[in-house]
Order: structure tokens, then sequence, then C-alpha cells
């Protein structure tokens, strides 16, 4: 155990530092840098406060050394300073990450409550009107873009009747019922997008795992069919499942980035916009690797849970 | 065997030993069919449109109007070919007949209840508790990721109102008595952890673990090694035997039958062909598909140099079955009415009574009935082999 976490950590390096690179150098390639930015909002700037603005933020030296700094500082944990506030990197991360940390944990909730009973309902109701209707629903979730929903949630109800979900931010910790209804719309809006291909991954496990021997074995011995569903067949069919909601981390992310903008929720992906709106490479950098950071580490913790749900992994 | 607090309450039947019911069968089964209803769409595209009149023929009855019985404490051997309808004979026991198939008709009397008219939560009061299965696949037949004492002990749980701790220390005692080494120590133990033949005695735990009247052993050996075969089908004899469990013992084996069973049941492509007491049939069948079978095995008595004889031909299609006897197209003695007529399971002419066989009489191939003819032909299993 202690070799196969050693061996995944190693390899996590060289894909962070892929990660790294790729983002450094090509966020730079997108038209308009950071100090065009700031001086289009003065008239009056010339070309030596250019050269004196690239000189005070390190611009000016060749960007194979800005990124060794960059990285030698963000070994040390220093992730830089942001070119706009003038705030460590780290420091605006910390205080973004467990927002976006609740929403895609809240998201992750409401797919999987979604998803797990719909998908072992429309697996021992197959073929059945139930069925059909989940089924068709998974699909129409899984089509419709997260954007577009997130935009007539917010745009229809307050035309129809003048409500509109919330969009103040509260902290948890400060009133946690003001901070769940923040985030409930987004967060189911998210959760439903993720749940439609774990809906249908659950029922075609379900399927496959209810025409076993043991599910034969467990009803010979007289168990009821809730008993043989939860306790033989669920446990079989989830490991799949667990694999697949691992890989939708990253889709996760990605809608929280369009949640976050549409309902003001001040997380890691409104900042990674206004980064990268205001060509702030630090932060874009910053965010970039702490998001490389959680996938790899959500991989692991699903490789993990395979010992739980499987045995046959547990001593290998 | 040890007293625990999960001994099942009393129950009736459940006395074994002589009892004023030992007459009456433990398990009467009459006219029971199953029929898996026929996939006319893919019949008809696949065949080109040249199926015609089969098509509304095309529902698959696995097991037609089947009757036999099973006493208290006997070894009862469904003995056939593959697909000949013995497995789903046991699951329509249990009433576990896998979609799409279904029970089309018939009664299956335990104890004189009809289990085919139970509602589903006292049938599942039935399985396992009562009758008890245990399955031809050892390997997949165990759940992968619950423990063995957990699965034992569960049997256990089901049907008695114990702690899962006092149920957990019963599965260890039955564990150790399918002789599993170091029984208690591997409750904990997933089933990949163990090999064909011990995960074959841990279904066979669990199959005891309720005492039931009866255990249908669906080929129990088939997936095994030949060396563990015989371990298990002793194991599952002495343990029957020591409970006065009845056992039916589905096998394609006719050694088996001559060692284990009391009487013999033979199936043929969803019917009932003979059966009898087991050393009468194997002494002298009483019906060809009998005979074919017996003399396409080796046997230990067979003088040196005798040639094995299969049946030739193929088992029927049985979504197309012959209009007479199943056997008819494959009978070394069909003669006119085997073509046009279905025989009917009835005593057979000159055997002990209860000796019964589904045939129009083959010894006197000539005669139609062949009633009280002494056999003649056809026997090259040989006289005086019995023992």
């Amino acid at each position: 155990m202690r070799t196969f976490l050693l061996r995944r950590l190693l390899a996590a390096i060289p894909t962070l530092l892929i990660v790294s690179l790729i983002v450094f150098f090509a966020i730079r390639l997108i038209p308009g840098d950071v100090i065009d930015l700031m001086l289009a909002q003065n008239d009056i700037a010339t070309g030596t406060d250019r050269a004196r603005i690239e000189a005070a933020l390190g611009m000016d030296r060749p960007l194979v050394l800005q990124y060794v700094v960059w990285l030698g500082g963000a070994l040390r944990g220093d992730l830089g300073t942001s070119l706009w506030q003038n705030t460590p990197v780290t420091a605006q991360i910390a205080e973004r990450l467990p927002i976006s940390f609740e929403l895609g944990l809240l998201a992750m909730l409401v797919a999987l409550l979604f998803a797990v009973p719909i998908g072992v309902y429309s697996a021992i109701r197959q073929d059945t009107a139930g069925d059909y209707l989940t089924r068709s629903f998974s699909l129409l979730m899984l089509a419709i873009p997260g954007f577009w929903l997130g935009t007539l949630v917010m745009v229809f109800p307050s035309v129809w009747w003048r409500w509109a979900p919330p969009l103040d931010y509260t902290p948890f910790f400060a009133d946690p019922v003001a901070n769940l209804a923040h985030m409930l719309v987004p967060a189911t809006l998210l959760g439903l997008s993720l749940s439609a291909v774990t809906m249908r991954m659950t029922r075609t496990m379900m399927l496959e795992v209810l025409r076993q021997d043991y599910i034969r074995t467990a009803r010979a011995k007289g168990l009821s069919e809730g008993v043989v569903i939860v306790r033989h067949a669920l446990r079989n069919g989830l490991v799949p499942v667990v694999t697949l909601v691992g890989l939708q981390a990253p889709i996760l992310i990605g809608g929280a980035v369009i949640m976050e903008q549409i309902f003001v929720i001040p997380g890691m992906g409104l900042l990674l916009l206004e980064a990268v709106f205001q060509r702030d490479y630090p932060v874009i950098s910053g965010v970039f690797l702490v998001v490389g950071i959680a996938v790899l580490s959500i991989n692991l913790l699903v490789d993990l849970s395979y010992a739980l749900l499987d045995p046959k992994t547990r001593r290998a | 065997m040890t007293q625990t607090p999960d001994q099942k309450p009393p129950r009736a039947g459940a006395a074994r030993g002589p009892s004023p019911q030992d007459d009456e069968p433990l398990l009467v089964v009459r006219d029971l069919s199953v029929v898996f209803p026929s996939r006319r769409t893919v019949a008809r595209n696949g065949a080109g449109g040249g199926s015609g009149s089969g098509s509304d023929h095309g529902a698959v009855w696995a097991v037609d109007r089947l009757s036999l019985e099973i006493r208290r404490g006997e070894t009862l051997a469904l003995v056939g070919e593959s697909g000949s309808g013995k497995s789903m004979t046991a699951l329509s026991l249990l009433r576990l007949v896998p979609e799409p198939g279904r029970i089309a008709s018939g009664e299956v009397r335990l104890a004189g209840e009809d289990l085919l008219r139970l509602p589903e939560a006292a049938m599942r009061r039935v399985r396992g508790d009562r009758i008890a299965m245990v399955f031809q696949e050892p390997m997949t037949s165990l759940n992968p990721v619950l423990s063995i004492g957990r699965q034992v002990a569960e049997a256990i749980r089901v049907h008695r109102r114990v702690s899962w701790r006092a149920a957990l220390a019963r599965a260890g005692e039955l564990l150790e008595q399918v002789a599993i080494p170091d029984a208690r120590d591997r409750l904990d133990a997933y089933p990949h952890e163990f090999s064909g033949g011990m995960r074959q005695r841990v279904m066979i735990a669990m199959a005891l673990a309720c005492e039931p009247e009866l255990i249908l052993a669906d080929e129990p050996t088939t997936a095994l090694d030949v060396t563990v075969q015989a371990q298990i089908l002793e194991l599952l004899k002495r343990l029957t035997r020591e409970r006065g469990t009845a056992l039916m013992l589905i096998t394609h084996d006719l050694g088996v039958v001559a060692r284990y069973a009391d009487r013999v049941a033979v199936m043929y492509a969803g019917k009932l062909m003979e059966q009898g007491d087991a050393r009468a049939v194997y002494a002298r069948p009483r019906h060809p598909y009998t005979l074919g079978l017996m003399a396409s095995v080796p046997r230990l008595d067979d003088p040196p140099g005798r040639r094995l004889v299969p049946i030739p031909g193929q088992p029927p299609d049985l979504s197309e079955l012959p209009p007479g006897c199943r056997f008819a197209p494959r009978c070394a003695f069909v003669h006119g009415r085997c073509r046009e007529e279905r025989p009917t399971l009835l005593q057979a002419p000159g055997a002990a009574s209860g000796h019964l066989r589904s045939c129009f009489g083959f010894e006197e191939p000539s005669g139609p009935q062949g009633a009280g003819a002494p056999a003649r032909a056809g026997t090259p299993a040989g006289e005086g082999t019995e023992r």
C-alpha cells in the first residue's frame, strides 16, 4: 500500500510540471498582455512607463527565466503575487478554494443522490415506462448545456414570479442557511448534468450485476429483493460508478467556473475568470496548479476507494 | 450437531424419523411446466420467412408437464443431457425461473402445501429455510465483495431471529462441518481466497444453514476437479443422511447416480422419460433413452473391449419439437405410433411398482404396447448387474 501511494505521488510530479508549463506559456500567447491592459486605463502613459512597469513586475526578463523563478517559488509554496491586487496568490487561492470545494462537493452529492437511486430503479424496472422516462430525462440533462440552464434558472423565475435565486454570497460559517440557499441552485444544476452519465452507468452496471450467479444465490437464500439489491448487487455495481465519478472531476471543475460566474459565487472559477480577463499571470498559473493537484488527488482517492468496495484489490 | 440458540422453532413436518406422515412424500410435483416465450421477431427475420407453420410454436417449454416425488430423507437423482430442463426444474421449485421464463402450470407441493400458490413473501420464507439450493458454479455463485462468514451467517439471519454474532458463530460451525480447514479463522476471508472445491463447501454450508427439508444440488461437482468431485458428493451425501434431509441431485453422470441416488428420474427435452428406484433403473432401464445413456458411458463391470455406443443425432430444438415422442428421431426402437402420439408417464410393464416410463414400449418393436412382454432385446448393460 505504501509503495502504491509513493508511486502515485511520484507519477503526479511530471503531470503537474507539464500542466504548469503549458499554462505558463499558453496564457502569454493571448494577444494583449497585462501591461497593455494597465496602460489602457491611463491615457498619458508613455513608452518609458511601459518599460518601468515591465521591470517592476519582473517581466523584462526572458520567459524561460520567469518560468524557472515561478517554479522555484511554487516549490517553496510561494505562487507569486497578483499583478493587480498586489496580494500573494496563495492567499487569494486559500480564500477561494473552500468555496469552490463546497460547491463541487454539493454538486457531487446531488449527482449521486439522483443518479444512484434512479439508475437502480431504472435497472430493476428495465424496459418499463419508468425506465424510459428516467433514461430520457438523463439524456436531456446530458444534452442541455449547464450555462444555458443556469441562465434560464436566473431569468425565467424573475420574469414569471419576480423571484430570482439569491446571489449574495455568505460564508458557510457565518450563516449556513443563507450559504446553502445560495449554493443550492448552482449545485443542483451542476449535479444534474453530472448525474446523467452516472445514472446510465449505474443502470448498466446494475443490469450486469443482477444477471450474476451470486444474485441468484442471494435470492435462493430467501432474501428480500431490497436486500438483494442493496447488499448484494449495489456494492458490486458501484465500482465502475466510482471510477466514473472520479473521471468527472475535471468536468465538474469546468462546470463550476461557469456556475460561479452566473451565480456570482466567489470561488476559484470566478477568480480564474477575472484573472484571465486581466491577464493576471501568476494567479492563472496558481489556480491551474491547484486544480491539477485537486484532480490528481480525486483520482488517487478513487483508486483507494476500490479497496473498500472490492476485497480483491485489497491485498494486491 | 451442537445445539445453538438459533435452532429453528418446531414446524409441521420438521420432525424426522418415523412419523405418521412418512408415507406422504415430502415434495410432490404435478404437471409442472416452465415456458419461455418465443422470440418471434428473431425467428422470423432469421429464418428468411421459411419458418411458416412453426412460428406460433416458437415458445420453448423448458419443462413440460413434469411430475415427480421426493420422499423425506431420500436422494433423487435428476439425470439428463445439458438443456434437458434439469436446472430449470430445480429453479422452478424455488420459483426462481429467470426472466422471461415463467411457470406456466402445475403444482409443487411441499409437505402438502402448493408452493406455486404462495404469495411471494411466503415463498421467500421457504427459500433457504425449507428448500435450499447448491449451484453448479461455485466460482461465481458467491458474492465477491462479502466475506464468506457474512454470506453464510446471512442465510441464517434471513430466517432466524439471531444476532449477527450468533449467526457468525453458527456459520463457523457450519464451515467446520463442511471440512473447511481453520474454518473459524476464515470467516473474514473472501471468496477469491478459496478454491473451487472450498467455495462449493461454503455453498453447502450455506444450504445447510437453516436445516432445510430439501436440498437441490444442481450439478454441484461439474465445475470442479475430478479429485474434488467425489469429496464434495460424499460430503453432501453424508450431511444430508445425518440430518435426514432430502436431496435432489441434478447430474448427467450416471456413475454418480448409481453411487448416491435412491431413486432416479431421467429427463429429455423438458420431459420426464423414466423414473424409478435407482438400482432397478440402473439394472434394467425401461426407456430407450436411459438405455442409450447407459450404453454411452463406460462401466466398471463392462466386459473388456466393450465399445461405447453414443446416441445418434442431437437433442431436439425445444421450440420445434416433433409431434410424437421427443426421443423418436433418435430412438433405435422407434415405431409408427411414436412419431404421431406423445407417450405419457406410466407404470412400466413388468417392473416394480413406482417404476414409471414415458414410452409406448420398445421391448417388442412390432407390438405397440408391449405390455407384459418380457424384455428380449436392448439391454446392452446386461442382466444380472443388480448389486
